[in-house]
């Protein structure tokens, strides 16, 4: 892997990636960029990224607004797919299998990789049908083992105890921060591999985004995770890794611990000190 | 990565910040500015047997502690407040170390001005106090170059200084082997000479500050500790000091 390799400093005008060196041993990569390209029409969007996304760690996508992050998280799991003229070049696989090869099957894909996006969108259905939904695209149960898959994904989701005697109320009904829950639920419940946070916080109080963050760590234990996020302290606090993105390149990539205490790239210390533009 | 690092920041979005960061390094040069005239007042005062100075000197401490205090203060709510990340973290954990080390060295002036104050009879040989005066001066540059590599972020500066402790801790060394001379010779000697001993260990520990204070400016501008294991004058152990 290129993170290793480079361990020189390269001068701010280097538009090499500045890859530190990571101590990889003991890292498991799930997911797998290489020299990724994306486009929406004519416009370039993503530019030769190439990162690692590690099993069991919490890697974080910074950058200002329109450097790519997102668009690189809606790659991981073909959502561009929904729309037209809308292309990615390049290679990702997910534990070696193409993720981009055009034989991929996109249900399936999406039920390994997860998403959960910065609005909380429950459908207009009871809490217990939100999670139910999505496990009986892919699997026939029974009844009960239904019932137990969808209290798992509750308590999973650290959403159990506050909604197992309102079931039947419609996921509406409920706060932002439980919405969000619920929506973390109705991922967790098809057991993915990867779960995508899209700046998953943004419409939450402190407690709901404290109640996120929690379930992050515990979750990555079993799940990669990748999250997009504006919030810098919040990168710091969760993520084990940080992509800083800018202009549609990945400019740097290291530990979290490393990358907010001593950033190697002018543009990441000018961009997670305040200091841009 | 020098680049990066160097003083001309670009200013943050949020200018008050810059002001924040500002104020904590013009407070720790003040106190460094403090902190060197008590050294040079404190030695003055011990050469020349001036009672008067050695009291001004143990008076003005607590201006240097109250300094260290704003400066605690003003760093803590500048995180609480800024939460700062990266370069501008590092400059406000930098600050709150220099300010301790700076504090720390009042403290040893202000002790060599009260010995000053116990020191009497008239055996006061000038050759040991040249040599006192000698080591105080090689700390009070060490100080100043230090104070000026933190204000101006000077890498090469800051590790001159990193180096430049050998000889101090040398010169230390070969005091307290005349020291030891001077009371086997006459016991009488002894208060005075363990007195001067422990003004010299008081100059060699403000240069073990001023040492901190370099390893300190390197971890700001560099974001890492110093690698190189530092080089070491006092080889012997005190205590196993070979009497001559």
């Amino acid at each position: 892997m290129n993170v290793a390799r480079m361990t020189t400093t390269p001068s701010v005008s280097t538009p090499a990636v500045m890859h530190a060196p990571v101590d990889t041993a003991g890292l498991d990569e799930r997911i797998t960029i290489r020299s990724l390209n994306f486009y929406y029409g004519d416009n370039k969007a993503l530019k030769d990224i190439s990162l690692p996304l590690y099993a069991g760690k919490v890697t974080a996508f910074i950058g200002p607004s329109g450097c790519g992050k997102s668009t690189l998280l809606r790659v991981l799991n073909r959502m561009y797919d929904l729309y037209p003229n809308q292309r990615a070049e390049g290679e990702v696989t997910l534990d070696g299998e193409d993720i981009l090869s055009p034989k991929q099957d996109l249900n399936m894909l999406r039920a390994r990789i997860g998403m959960v996006f910065q609005k909380p969108t429950p459908f207009p259905m009871s809490i217990y049908e939100n999670i139910a939904f999505g496990i009986r695209l892919y699997e026939k149960l029974p009844k009960s083992e239904l019932d137990d898959r969808v209290e798992v994904a509750l308590k999973r989701a650290a959403l159990w105890e506050e909604v197992k005697n309102k079931l039947g109320a419609n996921g509406l009904s409920l706060s932002g921060g439980q919405q969000q829950r619920l929506c973390i639920a109705r991922t967790v419940a098809v057991r993915p591999e990867v779960i995508l946070f899209d700046e998953p916080c943004s419409a939450l109080d402190p407690i709901s985004t404290a109640k996120i963050e929690e379930l992050m760590d515990e979750l990555k234990s079993e799940y990669t995770l990748v999250i997009v996020t504006h919030n810098m302290q919040q990168a710091a606090r969760v993520s084990d890794f940080t992509a800083f993105m800018y202009l549609g390149e990945l400019i740097e990539f290291g530990t979290t611990s490393r990358m907010f205490t001593a950033p190697h790239d002018r543009r990441t210390q000018d961009y997670i000190t305040g200091r841009f533009g | 990565m020098a680049e990066i690092e160097k003083p001309m920041m670009n200013e943050h979005t949020a200018k008050a910040f810059d002001g924040d960061l500002q104020e904590l390094t013009r407070k720790v040069a003040e106190m460094g500015g403090l902190a060197e005239r008590e050294i040079a007042d404190s030695i003055q005062a011990l050469t020349r047997r001036d009672i008067a100075l050695a009291k001004r000197v143990v008076a003005t401490d607590p201006t240097i502690d109250a300094l260290q205090q704003e400066i605690e203060e003003k760093a803590v709510l500048t995180i609480a407040r800024r939460q700062p990340m990266a370069v501008d973290l590092r400059e406000i954990v930098a600050a709150l170390r220099v300010s301790n080390d700076l504090e720390r060295i009042g403290d040893l002036a202000k002790n060599i001005g009260k010995r000053v104050g116990a020191l009497e009879g008239d055996f006061y040989p000038s050759k040991l106090l040249r040599g006192v005066e000698h080591m105080a001066s090689l700390v009070l540059g060490q100080l100043k170059h230090v104070l000026d590599a933190y204000a101006a972020r000077d890498l090469p500066g800051a590790l001159a200084v990193w180096k430049g402790d050998e000889e101090i801790d040398a010169m230390c060394t070969s005091l307290f082997r005349e020291l030891l001379t001077y009371m086997m010779e006459d016991p009488r000697n002894i208060t005075f000479c363990i007195h001067l001993m422990f003004c010299a260990k008081n100059i060699e520990r403000m240069g073990d500050h001023a040492t901190n204070i370099a390893e300190t400016v390197h971890y700001m501008v560099e974001g890492r500790p110093i690698a190189d294991p530092r080089p070491k004058g006092d080889t012997t152990a005190f205590a196993n000091a070979a009497v001559p």
